[in-house]
């Protein structure tokens, strides 16, 4: 287990090198080169020159990698030249949004996607099935900023269930010690502000989690359908095994391998996904983050972010891996 | 089993129900707050302030947020754009026009418990005029330079020494004597910009407000300026969360009236759209900027629409580095050419005025007596004729993907204007290209275009704040050169005089109108929508809107 960790761990600085390396390229590689980037198209020629000399860029391009690179590894990013802050700071102050609506779409994609196929591989060709198999195609098919404009539109403009945008009602004084909102009102016991943040998170959770929760929904009415006429399945039956503990324990303890798996690559889609739902819904999280300064050509933002966010999906990735060989010992051995 | 997962299906189904009732609840809670005595004012802005230090900033979000914070020496008369005592009770200007005597109201404190007097007023002077390197920046201190002309010393020559403002003296806490080097007849409808502001010296100097790292175009603010705004107005900034939100409370020592509204939260939502829903979700008491289709729609669902007197121009610039354009018989052909009526009954706002001046008619020097050219497709005709020009064709630049005050929808525009073109037998060759960087750049940067759609919202009552950003000299956008005009406009800028000036100015938009380098299209009204609870929006055509004044009703 230790094992494994640590080789994807060492695996891990390849793959960040590289993609350091193509982010570094990116930029230099853009018409103007880096000053202009960071000037603006209307920098004069002066400007980029005294930019070019101060910032380096006109040193020789391995040099200035390298000295890119040390900075990244200290933590320094660069600045914002939208708002004029560190990077890693900017990053840090919107993580906990991103990530608190990331578990909350996925809680949405699990608690409702493994029953729901669970539910259909049960009633095979059934109502039931018929519906879990249209929810699938839908989720899969309608694009998030799609859905997330249908259900902003209906929940929070024509019905006023929901807010429309925001984490949280802007007439609410509350304090936040941890930055996740939710878990924030529950520890200062401000359990207006801690409702707020979920009825907030509720609509662009569901959006978000549209994607996870069909594919999640078929792979495990597939896993389900498959283990359920397994040999080991019947034996267990013959052997006169109680019929809800060969559901429990066999079926679905066994099914739910390819399932985890499938969860685990969710995460990433969803902080991908963060990007047009936290945009359509002005959430402040990364993601919005993010797709501000793609208008506004905050380069140092996204380098910085995108690598960031590189390391935040391997971590996951790892987390995903190491629970894949709780579940399973046969995953440990190799 | 089956029950283990009818548990969780069951459990699934209850969260969605509690949380449709829990959306139920939230209605009635702000049912309850509203009549209970609602005091948070939430007014959506479109982006984050450029800076909170108002000195630093000529972008309508920062200002918005730094009148709530700051008050001028100088404010303006409600609803109108003309200057009015605020921090200063009263002036006087001496007959050379170079020496300004400020009464200074007494008993005023800054949120930061230090006095203002007349040495902090001197301060302010001091320090905008002593701005050096990276602070002598436009995009910092644009409204000083524009105004003022130069600081104190600049690695600049254009910018070393040519300043009007010469010093500052206390004469006594509550005078204050502003002396120039010549006169600067606009300085008092100047100094109502926030930019001008008084602030809090103490905090200043604490805060490192000079401190500005970084370039000029990529500034790295310092700490007063990020989180530490100190004014004297009716409300103290709290947070600022970029991209999310700015929390402002009220001023318990406010000298002035404090009003209902306790605090102030402007939310960031970019999108115009983003905007009207928030508002229609009722998570917003109001926003600016409101699309005019948006307008007839939200009046109908019973929001409430308010209108700003406007202070804008909308025109069609007609570029004379192009040889046709150059013709004074084809300039006003194409004046004759547009139905202004039609075109502003179709694609403008409600209240629309059309245009006679490149200035609005509040502003003083707005000319009843210039040329105007009618409506006249025949005149038209003959005109091009005269010029041997009857199958001309001509580049129309216009900007896609934005909207401006004065121009909410360029595309519906550009299309009235093209077909009025075409009528009279000029062929037009459609040059879109996005507002943001390319439109501006190729317009004001470069001498490739034709006919193209611009405009101006201005940013004090003073006719060179119009006319002489666009013809107080030789540019790219105009292609013309005409000495004439230039300095008839300059020398009219610096008439000690009001009245004389006047008289100046009504003559230079004569001139202009003669000269005809563009033709004067309309001045659109600006909207913004509230929701019906919100009472007494202050709105000014100049945007100096405070919210101590908005009411609550149920």
């Amino acid at each position: 287990m230790t094992r494994l960790i640590l080789r994807r761990l060492a695996l891990l600085v390849p793959t960040l090198l590289g993609l350091s390396i193509l982010l570094f390229l990116w930029v230099r590689a853009l018409p103007g080169g880096p000053a202009q980037a960071l000037l603006g198209e209307r920098a004069t020629p002066e400007a980029v020159e005294r930019i070019n000399q101060l910032y380096g860029f006109d040193r020789p391009l391995p040099e200035q990698y390298v000295t890119w690179l040390g900075q990244l590894l200290q933590g320094n990013f660069g600045v914002s030249t939208r708002t004029g802050r560190p990077v890693l700071d900017e990053f840090l102050l919107r993580f906990p949004a991103t990530i608190e609506l990331s578990l909350v779409a996925l809680l949405v994609a699990v608690g409702v996607g493994i029953p729901l196929g669970y539910l259909a591989a049960r009633h095979q060709g059934r109502s039931v099935d018929h519906v879990a198999v249209v929810v699938s195609l839908l989720g899969v098919t309608v694009p998030v900023f799609f859905l997330a404009f249908l259900l902003k539109w209906l929940f929070a403009v024509q019905l006023g269930w929901f807010p429309s945008s925001g984490r949280q009602d802007p007439a609410m004084i509350a304090t936040h010690p941890t930055g996740f909102y939710v878990l924030d009102g529950l520890l200062t016991r401000e359990w207006d502000a801690s409702w707020d943040a979920f009825v907030h998170l509720v609509l662009p959770a569901v959006a978000l989690g549209s994607i996870p929760l069909a594919i999640i929904a078929r792979i495990t009415r597939a896993s389900v359908i498959d283990v359920q006429h397994a040999d080991y399945v019947r034996t267990a039956r013959a052997k006169g095994m109680r019929p809800d503990h060969v559901r429990g324990r066999v079926i679905l303890h066994n099914a739910m391998l390819p399932v985890s798996t499938t969860i685990g690559l969710q995460v990433g889609l969803l902080l991908s996904g963060a990007v047009l739902t936290e945009t359509v819904f002005a959430y402040p999280g990364i993601g919005k983050f993010l797709s501000d300064a793609i208008f506004s050509l905050d380069y140092a933002v996204l380098q910085g972010f995108i690598l960031l966010i590189a390391v935040v999906y391997a971590m996951v990735n790892l987390l995903v891996d190491v629970s894949y060989g709780l579940i399973d010992p046969r995953m440990r051995a190799r | 089993m089956r029950t283990r997962w009818q548990t969780v299906a069951g459990g699934v189904a209850v969260g969605l129900v509690l949380t449709g009732c829990a959306a139920s609840d939230r209605d009635a809670e702000e049912g309850a707050s509203a009549s209970g005595g609602r005091d948070t004012f939430i007014f959506a802005a479109s982006s984050d302030p450029a800076s909170l230090d108002p000195a630093f900033a000529s972008d309508g979000e920062s200002f918005r947020i730094a009148r709530q914070i700051f008050e001028g020496l100088v404010g303006v008369e409600p609803g109108t754009a003309d200057p009015a005592p605020l921090l200063a009770e009263s002036w006087e200007v001496s007959e050379d026009g170079l020496e300004y005597t400020f009464a200074l109201k007494e008993g005023v404190t800054f949120h930061d418990g230090t006095d203002f007097d007349a040495e902090a007023v001197c301060f302010n002077f001091d320090r905008w005029n002593g701005f050096t390197g990276v602070l002598q920046s436009e995009s910092l201190s644009y409204y000083w330079q524009k105004v003022n002309g130069g600081f104190a010393e600049s690695d600049v020559e254009t910018l070393d020494g040519t300043g009007k403002y010469e010093s500052c003296e206390a004469a006594d806490p509550s005078t204050a004597v502003v002396t120039l080097q010549s006169p600067l007849p606009e300085l008092i409808s100047a100094l109502s910009l926030p930019a001008f502001s008084m602030q809090s010296p103490t905090a200043l100097e604490e805060y490192d407000a000079d401190g500005v790292t970084g370039e000029g175009d990529a500034p790295v603010l310092p700490e007063y300026a990020t989180g530490h705004p100190t004014g004297t107005g009716p409300f103290v900034f709290e947070s600022w969360s970029p991209g999310e939100e700015v929390v402002l409370s009220a001023n318990e020592d406010y000298w002035g009236e404090q009003g209902q509204v306790r605090r102030i939260v402007f939310p960031i939502i970019a999108d115009a759209t983003a905007r009207r829903q928030a508002l229609q979700a009722g998570d917003i008491d109001g926003y600016d900027l409101v699309g005019p289709a948006d307008v007839v729609a939200l009046a109908d669902e019973g929001y409430e629409i308010v209108n700003r007197d406007p202070f804008n121009i909308l025109y069609l610039g007609m570029n004379q580095a192009n040889p046709d354009l150059a013709d004074l018989r084809v300039r006003q052909a194409i004046a004759h050419a547009i139905n202004k009526e039609a075109l502003v009954a179709q694609t403008l706002p409600e209240g629309t005025e059309v245009a006679t001046n490149f200035v609005p008619p509040v502003v003083a020097g707005w000319n009843e007596d210039v040329t105007t050219y009618e409506y006249d497709p025949d005149k038209a005709r003959e005109l091009l004729a005269e010029a041997g020009k009857s199958d001309l064709t001509l580049d129309f630049n216009y900007p896609t993907n934005v909207s401006r005050p004065y121009m909410p929808t360029p595309e519906q525009v550009f299309t009235a204007i093209t077909a009025d073109l075409e009528a009279v037998g000029i062929t037009v060759n459609p040059v879109p290209d996005p507002w943001n960087p390319e439109y501006l750049d190729k317009i004001q940067g470069g001498e490739d275009h034709g006919l193209h759609l611009l405009g101006w919202t201005g940013d004090y009552n003073d006719t060179y704040n119009f006319i002489g950003v666009f013809f107080g000299g030789p540019s790219n956008e105009w292609g013309f050169e005409n000495e004439d005009l230039f300095a008839a406009i300059n020398d009219a800028r610096y008439v000690a005089d009001i009245d004389e000036q006047t008289a100046a100015y009504e003559e230079a938009n004569a001139a202009i109108l003669d000269f005809l380098p563009g033709v004067p299209l309309a001045h659109p009204v600006p909207s913004l929508a509230f929701a019906p609870y919100v009472q007494g929006y202050p709105a000014s055509p100049v945007q100096d809107e405070v919210y101590n004044v908005i009411t609550f009703t149920d």
